[in-house]
């Protein structure tokens, strides 16, 4: 007990103090502090320039690509990493490096997206479940019921029945995040709606609409940003599985699951065509879950502690 | 105790309820006739109606749902159309692959990640913690079937220790059969292993806290003994409900990690269903899955007021 106590005594100290950096001089009273904790904490700083390398990558892709991404070249098929081709080649000849970055896009297209959709329609969903009582117990048992899947085998099934199309992966992983989001909204609804500020609201009178999204939605947004990122990631993640089943993007566009699913039927050939694509994933669901970390630590004093 | 139980059973029905509905539901999600779907562009008229004679199509959408509902009850869900055979049969015959691997990758989870979360907690802020906590971070990160190729990359195809896929009975050869589920089992149970290091740390850091663990110190016990005896037995209560979930992500993961290692189970047959659009044989498996997770889950939850004296639910 007594040494929690010195730390802390040690962080409200050092918290005061002046930090060098952009955000090292927000004072602890100030609502941009979480800036400031984001940016001292090391790994999440690292990781959310990272994330915003891959963003600026997939936005340049065509003009930063060395080859074609799509152009067939049965010349130079199966070629090794070299210095004309980075990632090598596949077997039509086309130069993974050029695919790997071009698989950014679909991958960040897909992620943003889902993420987007599931956040409004979750956040809709949960505050309306979390403030009327008569929906509440009708939406969160149909929320129940699609978070009684397994979620990539809920996202197969809705891929089976609408065929494999990018704009259909973005559905199907809305459909099957969505409910994770509500219940998390519909949590933190229950949890203001009764409390005093939002009981004057409804006292003089204001809409329910107005009160739920100015203040009810407003104080739950911290939670609902980090759950948001991570939502992110997981769409990047099971994107990449359905294509990688070959229940996801269509197999002509360049995507890493679509990449690790022909990377691995050449596996004994070309190991250069399975590792490739895979860190770009790994490496892209690792920053953007660690700057989620760094995000509800930082956002949520709390958990700041650990 | 059992009143707790029948209750749970109750509310079991309505989500079951609408797990059934999405199910039936995904038929009718298709653009266009699901009959001509399921039998591609060659097919004939007559084929087409007769397929959705036998599909029941044909019948109003009410008594289409009776209909699947009913037959799901007896765990009829129809006739697949590739395989000649009822489905169940077909996921019957399938049962064996995906249970061992989801059990084995249980064991692997269990076995890397309690001891890491325990260890990391005990010397919590050690280079050894730090370690594990990178590990544990990369681990959920990193997507089951890469994993899964970098170790047939490693084992199969540069060392060539173990065979890269195919499934052997535990019956037929029993050293066959572990030798060819071992990359299986822990490229899927190592992303759960990471979670469960992290849960584990934090309930054993949080127990590390409790005023009985300073008493068993103060009375002079050795560390091992307090933690084995007194921490360990109450960090591991919260973990027994993760072990619920984690059962429906490696039932999940099941069906990736089968197809990358050309396991014969049921994840396979969803896939392979999946490309012929075969959806009586998706609708049943999927629906098995879900209801097999939704009963793990409920039997988690009875075995944790078992296990934990505290937790006397629905006593208000």
């Amino acid at each position: 007990m007594a040494t929690s106590e010195v730390t802390q005594t040690e962080a409200i100290r050092s918290a005061r103090r002046r930090q060098p950096g952009l955000f090292g001089g927000i004072s602890p009273s100030s609502s941009f502090y979480w800036l400031r904790v984001l940016a001292e904490n090391k790994a999440a700083l690292f990781s959310g320039i990272f994330v915003l390398l891959v963003i600026i990558i997939a936005l340049l892709a065509p003009l930063i690509v060395p080859h074609s991404p799509t152009t067939v070249d049965p010349v130079n098929r199966l070629k090794s990493p070299s210095s004309a081709y980075f990632f090598g080649t596949d077997t039509l000849g086309r130069d993974s490096f050029s695919r790997t970055i071009y698989g950014a896009r679909i991958s960040l297209l897909v992620g943003v997206s889902v993420m987007a959709a599931s956040t409004i329609l979750g956040a809709i969903i949960g505050l309306v479940s979390g403030y009327y009582n008569r929906l509440d117990t009708p939406i969160m048992r149909v929320m129940d019921g699609l978070m009684a899947f397994p979620a990539i085998l809920l996202a197969i099934a809705i891929m089976a029945s609408l065929g494999p199309k990018t704009i259909n992966v973005i559905v199907a992983l809305t459909v099957v995040y969505t409910p994770r989001m509500a219940r998390l909204v519909r949590g933190m609804t229950l949890q203001i709606r009764d409390l005093p500020y939002v009981e004057s609201a409804r006292s003089i009178g204001l809409s329910d609409t107005l009160i739920l999204g100015r203040y009810v939605l407003k104080n739950a947004l911290s939670p609902v940003i980090v759950q948001a990122t991570f939502t992110v990631a997981y769409a990047i993640l099971a994107e990449a599985s359905l294509s990688f089943l070959g229940a996801g993007v269509p197999p002509e566009i360049p995507t890493w699951g679509n990449m690790l699913q022909d990377g691995q039927r050449l596996i004994t050939r070309a190991w250069w065509l399975s590792v490739f694509p895979g860190v770009a994933l790994f490496l892209t669901v690792l920053t953007l879950t660690l700057f989620g970390d760094g995000l509800r630590d930082a956002l949520d004093p709390r958990a700041r502690e650990r | 105790m059992t009143a707790y139980i029948l209750r749970r059973l109750v509310l079991l029905l309505p989500v079951l309820l609408i797990v059934g509905v999405v199910v039936f539901i995904l038929v009718h999600l298709t653009p266009g006739d699901p009959a001509a779907v399921m039998l591609g562009p060659e097919a004939s008229n007559e084929q087409v109606q007769q397929l959705r004679d036998q599909l029941g199509l044909n019948d109003p959408i009410y008594v289409q749902f009776i209909d699947w509902v009913g037959g799901a009850i007896h765990l009829d869900f129809g006739n697949s159309i590739f395989l000649n055979m009822p489905v169940t049969t077909a996921l019957w015959q399938r049962a064996q692959p995906t249970g061992l691997l989801t059990l084995y990758a249980l064991i692997v989870s269990l076995l890397i990640g309690v001891p890491s979360g325990i260890f990391a907690a005990v010397r919590r802020n050690s280079l050894l913690d730090r370690g594990l906590m990178a590990l544990s971070v990369s681990g959920a990160a990193m997507p089951s079937f890469y994993l899964a190729i970098l170790l047939i990359l490693l084992f199969a195809v540069t060392l060539h220790w173990l065979p890269s896929g195919g499934y052997v009975s535990i019956t037929d050869n029993p050293v066959q059969h572990f030798k060819r589920m071992l990359m299986p089992a822990f490229s899927l149970g190592f992303a759960n292993a990471a979670l469960l290091a992290r849960l584990i740390r934090s309930s054993m850091l949080d127990v590390l806290r409790e005023d009985y663990i300073r008493t068993a110190y103060s009375k002079g016990l050795a560390q091992r003994r307090v933690i084995t005896l007194h921490a360990l037995r109450n960090a591991l209560i919260p973990a027994i409900t993760v072990v619920g979930s984690s059962l429906g992500a490696l039932l999940g993961g099941a069906v990736i990690t089968e197809t990358v290692f050309t396991l014969p189970g049921m994840g396979q047959l969803v896939v392979q269903s999946v490309l012929r659009r075969d959806f009586p044989v998706i609708q049943g498996a999927v629906m098995v899955i879900a209801a097999i997770y939704v009963l793990a889950n409920l039997l988690v939850d009875v075995l944790y007021i078992y296990i934990d004296p505290r937790v006397r639910y629905g006593n208000k």
